[in-house]
């Protein structure tokens, strides 16, 4: 059972996406499993054969549990009478809720239920077996939209995620003594990049302001990399990848905080590309283990909501977090001329424990140099 | 294609985007991305459906004539014109 979030303590396995026999490689998914947060995509970190799975589908485990043995290229098979250690005893049911009880459906029909907010509990199935079709989502989604809105209080996926962002900031702020500093940057010369950029463009191809952002932070993370670092057992430990997080808000409330892999390697399409993959996927619930684990920064934007200045919270073990406002037009002094420029307020949060203002006012100001020369992002 | 089939055709794409809101309840002149809590990303996979729906391309700089739905469905209805 892998961790998937800093403070995950079990996971609840929903579905195997793999049987033994099969060949699996790095990056492939194996099966699903359900957090507090979202159902997220396992992938697998090593190339083999599916030997066996020693979870079933429904069983909750502590983080750490053997969930399946993969056997590599060249490794002997077990032997039929080898013991293999098997998988601790699941966690026994805990009063708490939300209760994840096993529903029988199809994955087309959890996508569905997702995206429509339809808990599966509810619903009747018509399928094989019992088994929940996309018909039976999209029906009571239907029923959902007559019947009259009485509605629980905090629904149960809604308080998961709150309790998981809870148990996360509660540590960050426990730990991490956070340091802030902040500066404004003139976007003029980048937002007209952009729109010369996306005139070029058909509209589905046209990038958001957002991506000239994270791309000038995994630009800058090059020029001052103790700031794509983890701080594990009281030392700084600089990470070779920029994976940058990017906190995207959920409809149904919370949010998830999946990365952009290898963002600094990515141009500016690749970099829209991505993000419109994650943030879908965020959105339906189905972010990749992966993206929920290896983030080494964090971007939080919150520029669309009309907030000005964002004093973020670290995410443990990462050392940094970098915010955005809104973009406001503001009066500007340059060169002993005034004017009218598009800013954004950029923040950045660190953790003192591993880096000084120092270094993040480096990084503040390696920024904003990026920022004024959008057509080398 | 007159206001309300272009209205029709509005909703349909809303209510992919944000399922939960109640857009019968949307004032004409009310601000939608505030309204419906749409998102610089929600709006540009917005402008992308409505080229795909009905086949107009809507500009950048035309974005800020968009904030109403009056005011949307007035844009549409001329450029469908």
């Amino acid at each position: 059972m892998p961790s998937l979030g800093a403070d995950m303590e079990e996971g609840t396995l929903i579905e195997w996406s793999v049987k033994p026999g099969d060949r699996v490689k790095r990056g492939d998914i194996v099966g699903v499993v359900r957090t507090e947060k979202a159902d997220i995509e396992v992938e697998v970190y090593r190339e083999g054969v599916v030997e066996q799975l020693l979870a079933k589908a429904g069983d909750t485990l502590p983080v750490g549990a053997v969930l399946a043995v993969i056997r590599e290229e060249g490794e002997a098979a077990v032997p039929a009478h080898e013991e293999i250690p098997p998988a601790p005893a699941p966690v026994a049911p805990t009063p708490k809720p939300p209760p994840v009880a096993r529903v029988r459906a199809s994955p087309l029909a959890r996508r569905v239920a997702q995206e429509l907010g339809v808990d599966l509990s509810g619903v009747q199935g018509t399928g094989p077996h019992g088994e929940i079709t996309e018909i039976d989502v999209q029906r009571a989604a239907e029923a959902l939209k007559k019947a009259p809105t009485e509605k629980p209080a905090v629904p149960a996926f809604r308080a998961g995620i709150r309790r998981a962002i809870a148990a996360a900031m509660a540590r960050s702020n426990r730990e991490i003594p956070h340091y802030y500093l902040e500066t404004r940057i003139d976007l003029q010369r980048a937002l007209k990049f952009l729109e010369a950029e996306n005139q070029k463009r058909s509209v589905k191809d046209r990038l958001l302001s957002v991506v000239l952002l994270i791309k000038a932070v995994a630009r800058t993370l090059h020029d001052v990399p103790e700031l794509n670092a983890y701080w594990i057992d009281d030392q700084l430990q600089p990470k070779e990848a920029v994976h940058i997080g990017f906190a995207i808000s959920l409809r149904q409330g919370g949010l998830v905080v999946p990365a952009i892999m290898d963002a600094d390697r990515k141009n500016l399409d690749e970099l829209m590309q991505a993000l419109r993959d994650l943030i879908t996927r965020a959105r339906a619930g189905r972010p990749r283990s992966s993206e929920i684990t290896d983030g080494t920064v964090t971007i939080t934007n919150l520029g669309d909501l009309g907030v000005e200045t964002v004093h973020g919270v670290i995410y443990p073990p990462q050392v940094a977090l970098i915010g955005f406002g809104r973009v406001i037009e503001s009066p500007w002094a340059e060169n002993g001329m005034l004017g009218i420029r598009p800013v954004v307020s950029a923040t950045l949060a660190g953790d003192h424990r591993a880096t000084d203002g120092h270094c993040g006012a480096q990084f503040l100001t390696a920024l904003n140099q990026h920022l004024q020369e959008p057509e080398k992002l | 294609m007159s206001e309300p089939e272009i209205k029709a055709a509005v909703f349909k794409i809303l209510r992919k985007i944000t399922p939960e809101a109640d857009l019968d309840q949307i004032r004409p002149e009310e601000n939608l991305r505030e309204a419906l809590d749409i998102d610089s990303f929600d709006f540009l996979n917005f402008m992308i459906a409505l080229h795909e729906e009905l086949a107009v391309e809507i500009p950048e700089a035309d974005y800020r004539k968009l904030s109403t739905l009056r005011e949307l469905t007035r844009y549409l209805s001329d450029r469908l014109k």
